[in-house]
C-alpha cells in the first residue's frame, strides 16, 4: 500500500473548514441564538465537602427577568443519574449536587433568566445553608480505612482497583541482573480548550423532540442524554454541524446538556448556558489524569529490559465517568516500543473531593509513556550506557511485526529505529551535544532529551469490558453515508461533530480519491443525531481509520454499482472495464465507454436501463467495525485495545537558568509514523499542537488545589497556558510504515505529539540536572520546583 | 433593572446604535445587539486574546471594556478583514494556505493580531511574529503554521529550530 500512487491522499489540499473560520463564519454552540431563549447561571459549593442543609431561593425568585431556580432535588426526582464507567451503581452522578456537595465548584442550583446578567445578579440572592464535612484531596491517604468517603454509599473511595499479571514476571525478575524502583508523579493538568462548554436546547410540545446544539465531543452522547432525561432515544436531536472550538477529549458536557434540556422542556423556552471560565475550571468537569507511578524494571547488565511493575494511582476527583478507564487504554501499549516481556500493572482508580476527571487527549496513554520513559531513562544511567544505545537494543525491530504485547495486543505494524534514527540525524545530534557543551561551559544547566513512544490509535473500547465485566461492549464503529445527485454531485454524511480535525477535509478526500472525483466538489455534511448513521465519535485518534474506512468503504460501494451500470449499458462484462475521471472505458473496445453524467442519469431515471433488480438511485452506507475488534478480554485481562500504532521519536536540546529555574527549549525534532497520511497539514497541526499540550503539562499547567480542596488555578493567570514565546519551533520528520489493517494504510494521529513530549522534556531537563546529581520525577517541572531540586543539597544515590 | 443608556459604535463600517446597560461589555455588544459571532470569547479576564478587535485602529480585549466606553468609536472585528465579500485578505488567505487553525476558535484574535502585526510591519522577522501574536493563546496548533502563514503572507523565512 505504500507503493500505491495516490491521487488525492497525501497531497496538499487546503482544508474545507478553513474557510468559514478566517471569515468569522463557523457556528459554534454559544453562537446559537434561538427566539425566546433563556440563560443559566450556576451556584457552586464553596466547600469541598459539605452537606447541604437548606436553599432559599426566594429573593432570587422575585428579580424580574428571573423564570426559575433549579436544585439537586428537583433533578433527582427527574431524571435518571450518569453512569459510572466501571460497576459502581453506588457512585450516583447528577448534574447537581443532591444533599451533599463533594467538590468545589460542583453546581448546588441553576438559575434561568432572560440575560445571563440578571441570571448572575440572582444567583448572589441565593441563600444556602452547608454544613461542612470532613474532605479528603490526596489520594495516597484517601485510600486509607480511616479517611473519609467521598461516597459514603460506597464505602471506600477506591472505585477500580485490578492487578493484572501479564506473563512470568517474579521469574523474569530473577532472572534479571539489575532492577530499579522510581515514581514518576504526573499532576493534574487538561487540554483546556479556549472554547468553554456550551449548549443551547429546544423543546416541542407538538413533535417531542428536544434539540441539542452542544460544544460535544463525546460517544455516544445522545443515547446517553436521552436516557438521563427519561426520553426515548428518538426524542433527542443533537446537531452535529456546531463547530466545536477545540475538545482533545474533554468536551462531554453530560451534566451541562441534562440541565440544559431538563430546564428546556420544563419552562417550554429554549435555553443556553455558556460556561463561563471559572465554572470552566473548577465545575466543568474536564480535568485530566492525576497519576502516582510506582515502577520497578528489570533488566540484564547488557541493557536488556525483561520485566516491568507497575501500580498507577489515579486521583479522579468527586465522581467517576469514563475517567477511571483512562487507566485501561495504556494496557494496550504497557511495553511502550520495547520488547518488555512480562508485566505486572497495577491500575487503582481513587476518589477524592475534587473536580472530577474526564477524558484528555491520549486517554491516559501520555502518562503511562512519561512513566515509561522516565525508567528508560533511569536504566541507562544506573549502567551508565548511553540513552540511544539502551533504546536500539530494546526496541521492537521492524521484521517482528504483528507483535504481540504481554497484556494481548499485537502491535500492527513499525520501524521504530529508523523513524528514531532519522530524528537524531536531523536534529543532528552531534550539533546538539556540541551546543548542550557549550551552554553547559557558559553556566547553563543543558541537556538533550529523548523519548521513543507509541500513539495507539483507531479508538476501541475494550477498556470497557476489561474494568467493567457488566459491559460487553465489542464494537465501536464509525459510518458514512455517500450520494450522488441527479446533477452528479457528490454529499457525504458522518455522524459526529469536529472539533478541528478538519473531518470534511478528510472524508472529501477519501471520496474524492475513491470515485477519482475532484475532492473540493465534494460535499461533506455533519447529520443530527436522529438523521445520522452511527458514530462514536473522534476519540483515541480513530477518524482517519475509522471515518476515512467508513467513506471508503461507501465510496467503493457506489464505485461497485457505477460499474455495474456501466457494464450492463455497454453490455460488457465488468472485468474488461477500467475506471478513471468518472469515465469507465472497455479495455478492448475503447469505443464502447460511459461517463458519470450518462451514468448518473441512467441510476436516477432510467429504470429500464438499470440491471434487473438494482436499487434506483445512487446512495450507499458502509458501517465499520473497528478493526481487530469484536472480541472480549480473557480472564487474566488480555485484550486487542486498538488497532493501529503509530510511533513517535522525540528529541530535544534544553536548557535551565540556575538562578530562576526557566526551562527553554533550544530545539525539538518530532520523528512521526503514522503510516500513510491522508492529509499531511492535519497530520503535522495536530503533531504540533500535541507537542506544545505536552510542553504545557511538562513546565506549567496544574490544577492546584489547596488543602482545603479548593482550587487554586481557576483562571489563565494561575493556570498557565504556554503562548508563542514558549512553544519553540518544532521540526517534524515523517516516515511511513502502512498499517496493514486499513484501507489505505492509514494509522491514527490525534493524539501525536502529546504522547512523547512530556517524557522528551523531562529527560532533557533529567539529563540537565545530572551534573548537579539531582533529578525531578513530578511535572510540571515549573520554576519553582527546578529551583528548589537545583538548590537542594540532597544528591541522589 | 438597570437602566439603559445609548451607545452609537461603528462596526465594520455600519453604525449601530443600541440601548444597553452600562454593564454590557463590549464583546457582548458585537456578539448579541450586532449579531456578529465571529469574535469569540475564552477567558472573559484580558488573557486568551480570542475576543481581540481593532478599536480605533487598535488592538484590544473587547471582553474587558464596556461598550459605553465605546460609544463613538470604529470596530473592525474578523467580519471586516476582508477587502470584499468573497474575498480574503493576504493573511487570512496564507491563514487558509499554511493550515494556520484546526479548530477556528482562537482564529479571529490571531488574525486581528497578525493584522495589525503586518500594518506596522510589512516583513517581520519569526521573533517578531512570536511576540506580536503571544498574547493569543491557541491549544491547537503550537503556533508554528500560524508563524508559517504569516512569513508565507509576508515573503519572510522560519529560522529552522
Amino acid at each position: 500500500m505504500a507503493d500505491k500512487q495516490f491521487k488525492y491522499i497525501g497531497k496538499p489540499r487546503r482544508a474545507v473548514e478553513h474557510r468559514r473560520f478566517v471569515v468569522g463564519q463557523g457556528r459554534y454552540a454559544a453562537d446559537v441564538h434561538l427566539r425566546d431563549m433563556l440563560h443559566v447561571a450556576i451556584v457552586a459549593s464553596p466547600y469541598a465537602h459539605a452537606k447541604i442543609k437548606s436553599i432559599d431561593a426566594s429573593a432570587a425568585l422575585s428579580l424580574p427577568g428571573v423564570h426559575a431556580v433549579v436544585t439537586g432535588a428537583e433533578l433527582l426526582a427527574n431524571t435518571d443519574p450518569m453512569l459510572p464507567g466501571v460497576d459502581a451503581p453506588l457512585v450516583k452522578r447528577y448534574p447537581m449536587a443532591i444533599d451533599v456537595a463533594r467538590y468545589a465548584g460542583e453546581w448546588v442550583a441553576a438559575v434561568v433568566a432572560d440575560t445571563r446578567a440578571i441570571a448572575e445578579d440572582a444567583v448572589e440572592l441565593i441563600e444556602v445553608e452547608y454544613e461542612p464535612l470532613d474532605h479528603i484531596v490526596d489520594p495516597e491517604k484517601a485510600m486509607e480505612q480511616s479517611s473519609p468517603l467521598v461516597h459514603e454509599a460506597q464505602g471506600s473511595n477506591v472505585i477500580f482497583q485490578r492487578k493484572f499479571v501479564w506473563g512470568p514476571v517474579e521469574d523474569d525478575f530473577s532472572k534479571c541482573d539489575h532492577e530499579i524502583s522510581y515514581r514518576a508523579r504526573w499532576s493534574r493538568n487538561s487540554t483546556v480548550p479556549i472554547e468553554t462548554f456550551a449548549v443551547a436546547c429546544e423543546w416541542n410540545d407538538s413533535t417531542q423532540i428536544m434539540d441539542v446544539w452542544a460544544s460535544i465531543q463525546m460517544p455516544k452522547f445522545p443515547d446517553q442524554l436521552a436516557k438521563a432525561l427519561r426520553l426515548d432515544g428518538n426524542a433527542v436531536r443533537v446537531h452535529f454541524d456546531i463547530d466545536v472550538g477545540g475538545s482533545y477529549g474533554v468536551k462531554r458536557g453530560l451534566k451541562h446538556s441534562i440541565l440544559v434540556a431538563y430546564l428546556a422542556r420544563k419552562l417550554n423556552r429554549p435555553v443556553r448556558f455558556v460556561e463561563d471560565r471559572l465554572e470552566n475550571m473548577r465545575g466543568g468537569d474536564m480535568q485530566g489524569p492525576d497519576r502516582i507511578f510506582d515502577v520497578t524494571m528489570g533488566f540484564t547488565k547488557e541493557g536488556i529490559i525483561r520485566t516491568m511493575k507497575m501500580r498507577a494511582v489515579d486521583d479522579i476527583g468527586a465522581y467517576s465517568g469514563r475517567s477511571p478507564l483512562q487507566l485501561g487504554k495504556p494496557v494496550g501499549a504497557i511495553i511502550g516500543p520495547y520488547r518488555i516481556q512480562s508485566v505486572q500493572y497495577e491500575a487503582i482508580a481513587v476518589m477524592t473531593n475534587k473536580t472530577p476527571q474526564e477524558a484528555v487527549r491520549g486517554f491516559g496513554q501520555s502518562p503511562t509513556n512519561y512513566a515509561i520513559e522516565t525508567g528508560v531513562d533511569r536504566v541507562a544511567r544506573f549502567l551508565k550506557m548511553d540513552r540511544i544505545e539502551l533504546r536500539k537494543k530494546n526496541l521492537i525491530s521492524k521484521d517482528e511485526f504483528p507483535y504481540l504485547i504481554p497484556s494481548g495486543t499485537s502491535y500492527d505494524s513499525g520501524d521504530y529505529e529508523t523513524v528514531f534514527m532519522k530524528a537524531l540525524n536531523a536534529a543532528p545530534l552531534s550539533e546538539l551535544m556540541a551546543e548542550r557543551d557549550r551552554l553547559r561551559a557558559s553556566g547553563h544547566l543543558a541537556g538533550i532529551g529523548m523519548s521513543t513512544c507509541l500513539e495507539p490509535s483507531g479508538g476501541n473500547s475494550s477498556f470497557e469490558p476489561l474494568f467493567n465485566p457488566k459491559n460487553q461492549t465489542t464494537t465501536w464503529m464509525d459510518s458514512c453515508l455517500v450520494r450522488i445527485d441527479l446533477s452528479g454531485s457528490i454529499t457525504a454524511l458522518m455522524g459526529t461533530s469536529s472539533s478541528g480535525q478538519s473531518h470534511e477535509t478528510l472524508v472529501s478526500t477519501v471520496v474524492g480519491e475513491v470515485l477519482d472525483r475532484q475532492p473540493d466538489s465534494i460535499r461533506v455534511l455533519h447529520a443530527d443525531s436522529l438523521n445520522a448513521l452511527p458514530s462514536n465519535s473522534p476519540v483515541g485518534s480513530r477518524m482517519a481509520i475509522m471515518l476515512g474506512g467508513a467513506a471508503a468503504g461507501a465510496a467503493k460501494k457506489l464505485r461497485a454499482k457505477l460499474a455495474k451500470i456501466a457494464a450492463h449499458h455497454l453490455a460488457v462484462p465488468e472485468e474488461s472495464l477500467r475506471y478513471e475521471n468518472g469515465v469507465f472505458t472497455c479495455t478492448t473496445d475503447a469505443s464502447k465507454s460511459i461517463g458519470w453524467d450518462g451514468l448518473v442519469e441512467i441510476a436516477h431515471r432510467k429504470y429500464h436501463q438499470l440491471p434487473e433488480g438494482m436499487e434506483p438511485g445512487l446512495q450507499e452506507k458502509f458501517v465499520w467495525e473497528v478493526p481487530t475488534g469484536g472480541t472480549l478480554p480473557t480472564e487474566d485481562g488480555r485484550v486487542q485495545m486498538y488497532p493501529c500504532h503509530s510511533f513517535e521519536a522525540h528529541v530535544i536540546l534544553a536548557s535551565i537558568d540556575p538562578n530562576t529555574g526557566k526551562v527553554t527549549i533550544h530545539k525539538y525534532i518530532c520523528g512521526h509514523d503514522c503510516g500513510v497520511m491522508i492529509s499531511p497539514d492535519v497530520v503535522h497541526g495536530m503533531t504540533y499542537g500535541g507537542i506544545a499540550h505536552g510542553l504545557g503539562a511538562a513546565l506549567f499547567e496544574k490544577f492546584s488545589f489547596s488543602e482545603e480542596g479548593q482550587l487554586l488555578a481557576g483562571t489563565f493567570m494561575d493556570y498557565l497556558l504556554p503562548s508563542a514565546h514558549e512553544v519553540p519551533s518544532i521540526t517534524i520528520v515523517d516516515h511511513c510504515t502502512p498499517s496493514p489493517l486499513t484501507e489505505f494504510g492509514q494509522k491514527g494521529s490525534g493524539e501525536a505529539g502529546y504522547l512523547g513530549s512530556p517524557a522528551a522534556i523531562a529527560s532533557a531537563v533529567n539529563d540537565a540536572l545530572s551534573p548537579r546529581g539531582v533529578s525531578i520525577n513530578t511535572l510540571p517541572m515549573t520554576p519553582s520546583a527546578l529551583w528548589g531540586v537545583i538548590n537542594s543539597d540532597a544528591i541522589e544515590a | 433593572m438597570v437602566n439603559k443608556v445609548l451607545v452609537k459604535i461603528t462596526v465594520n463600517g455600519t453604525l449601530y446604535a443600541k440601548e444597553v446597560e452600562p454593564r454590557m461589555t463590549l464583546v457582548d455588544f458585537i456578539r448579541d445587539e450586532v449579531h456578529l459571532t465571529g469574535t469569540h470569547v475564552g477567558c472573559e479576564h484580558g488573557v486568551c486574546g480570542a475576543c481581540s478587535i481593532l478599536l480605533n485602529n487598535e488592538p484590544i480585549r473587547s471582553c474587558c471594556m464596556f461598550a459605553v466606553q465605546a460609544d463613538g468609536m470604529e470596530v473592525v472585528t474578523v467580519e471586516g478583514l476582508a477587502p470584499e465579500r468573497g474575498e480574503l485578505s493576504k493573511i487570512q488567505d496564507a491563514f487558509c494556505e499554511c493550515h494556520a487553525m484546526q479548530c477556528g476558535y482562537c482564529t479571529p484574535g490571531m488574525l486581528i493580531a497578525c493584522h495589525d502585526l503586518v500594518k506596522h510591519n510589512p516583513h517581520p522577522s519569526e521573533e517578531e511574529i512570536r511576540e506580536a501574536i503571544s498574547g493569543n493563546l491557541c491549544r491547537c496548533t503550537g503556533y508554528q503554521q500560524i508563524v508559517d502563514a504569516v512569513l508565507h503572507a509576508t515573503g519572510g523565512e522560519r529560522n529552522h529550530g
